[in-house]
């Protein structure tokens, strides 16, 4: 079975979240990769959520919000830019390609610009391949299994 | 009335809650003196096999300090989960990992190998490491099976309470067995399962008596490079305090003393990664709006991930290294 990567994309209300909704009644045709969730500002994606995408099976993570200057908060934008810069620091420390997380500025005049972020972000992923958490879940049979093998 | 029953046990700890607990002083003689204390491997000589031989929930409440990350530690807690009424994950190490935690940063087969092989105050060319299973003249010995991957103790078994902090403040712990003791003398309800005892809910900034203005910060700076200022914000003088990322309850002693917080009471409540929320806390006061400014400054925040997970990477959202 061929691999569709599975893509979060936090959208900032103002900016991408509207780009995204012009790329949808222009009738652009974008990956449908991305499933898309909305918060009011870029600001407000925490390095929490990025890694809660990836521990519930994200592939990829993509971050929308305003271009410098145009946020509706004056510097959400720039705390986001500066949280996704330490995220990448973490998922590389975590073994985690950091090329997993992809910060992009699209305003709500570029509904192009969104369908070609989404399209090269689903090719990037898909050349990645799927994320795999390593033991993640603890199942105590196997734990058992693994006493059971050392003769206990 | 029978004693009400009170079992301590550590798993991959340090030994430090168990003096933590020695710590409360004269109170210990009243613990000694409520409890019978049945189990406490630390401090007296009991066998595991004491422990098997009694009922199903006849010790009243088990301390359960350590990390599980052993066939031998796993065991143990589902033996105690099964004798207590009440378990109660007792320091950071149960509840969420702590130094030992640490190593989920790499792996058993590379912690083997540097301790029997490669460690320099090893004699060259040693080649003894251990195995689960020896034989000798007398029979065959078994020695329990090391993990991967270090885990907490509400993840392997059902957990009542949880005591946090690297240790519990003495204080604290005092009056955890005050409000036990209360419970049981005095037929008082129990709290709510799940309850963090022994803490607050606010972070360890809420305690802390510094003064805090604006923070903007250009470079961070290590506790041995400066003289630090005592009445101002430890993080607004440029060190990665995890204040803002920990739970409050400790009394904010290390910052008093103007040491940055570790961050040992582990992540407040509504929070889920201690680590992720140091992060953004950090991301928010670095003063620059330039991409390669920003890598500049985080380049001089020293091991990042190790200081922001140091005391919960088993309970973080990634759990390990992939």
């Amino acid at each position: 079975m061929s691999f569709e990567p599975r893509i979060v994309g936090f959208l900032c209300n103002w900016c991408s979240y509207t780009g995204a909704d012009l790329a949808g009644t222009a009738r652009m045709k974008y990956a449908p990769n991305v499933m898309t969730v909305r918060v009011m500002c870029s600001g407000r994606v925490d390095p929490a959520f990025v890694l809660d995408s990836f521990r519930a099976g994200a592939d990829g993570v993509l971050v929308c919000g305003c271009h410098f200057g145009d946020c509706h908060y004056v510097e959400g934008n720039h705390k986001c830019m500066r949280r996704i810069a330490i995220t990448k620091r973490i998922l590389k420390g975590m073994g985690i390609q950091p090329e997993r997380l992809r910060l992009e500025w699209v305003s709500a005049s570029e509904g192009a610009r969104f369908q070609e972020v989404v399209d090269s972000f689903t090719e990037e992923i898909r050349a990645l391949g799927p994320m795999r958490l390593k033991e993640w879940a603890f199942i105590p049979e196997q734990v058992e299994a693994a006493a059971a093998a050392h003769g206990e | 009335m029978a004693k009400p029953k009170l079992a301590i046990y550590w798993a991959a700890s340090c030994g430090g809650c168990d003096i933590a607990i020695l710590d409360i002083e004269a109170k210990i003689l009243e613990v000694a003196d409520f409890f019978d204390l049945v189990f406490w491997p630390c401090a007296m000589d009991f066998k595991y096999d004491d422990v098997r031989k009694m009922q199903d929930k006849e010790i009243t409440l088990t301390l359960f300090n350590g990390a599980i990350r052993s066939d031998e530690n796993y065991e143990i807690a589902k033996l105690l989960r099964e004798k207590s009424v009440v378990l109660c994950a007792f320091g950071s190490c149960a509840s969420e990992g702590c130094i030992p935690g640490l190593a989920n940063f790499t792996d058993k087969q590379t912690i083997m190998d540097y301790v029997y092989k490669t460690s320099p105050s090893l004699e060259p060319g040693n080649n003894v490491v251990p195995q689960t299973e020896v034989k000798v003249f007398e029979g065959t010995l078994h020695i329990p099976n090391l993990w991967n991957t270090v885990r907490t103790l509400p993840q392997v078994v059902d957990v009542d309470y949880i005591i946090p902090g690297c240790p519990p403040q003495s204080n604290q712990i005092a009056a955890v067995i005050d409000a036990v003791v209360d419970i049981l003398k005095n037929g008082k309800p129990l709290p709510p399962k799940g309850t963090v005892l022994g803490a607050s809910d606010k972070c360890c900034c809420d305690e802390c008596k510094r003064k805090r203005d604006v923070k903007k910060i250009k470079k961070f700076i290590r506790p041995f490079e400066i003289v630090t200022d005592p009445e101002i914000c430890l993080m607004e003088q440029g060190m990665v305090c995890l204040g803002p990322a920990t739970r409050s309850g400790c009394g904010a002693k290390c910052v008093a003393a103007g040491v940055p917080c570790r961050g040992c009471y582990g992540l407040p409540s509504n929070i889920r990664d201690q680590g992720a929320k140091m992060a953004s806390a950090l991301a928010s006061v670095i003063d620059s709006i330039d991409e390669a400014e920003v890598e500049r400054i985080l380049d001089t925040v020293a091991d990042p991930l190790g200081t922001f997970y140091r005391f919960s990477l088993p309970a973080s959202l990634l759990r390990r290294v992939q």
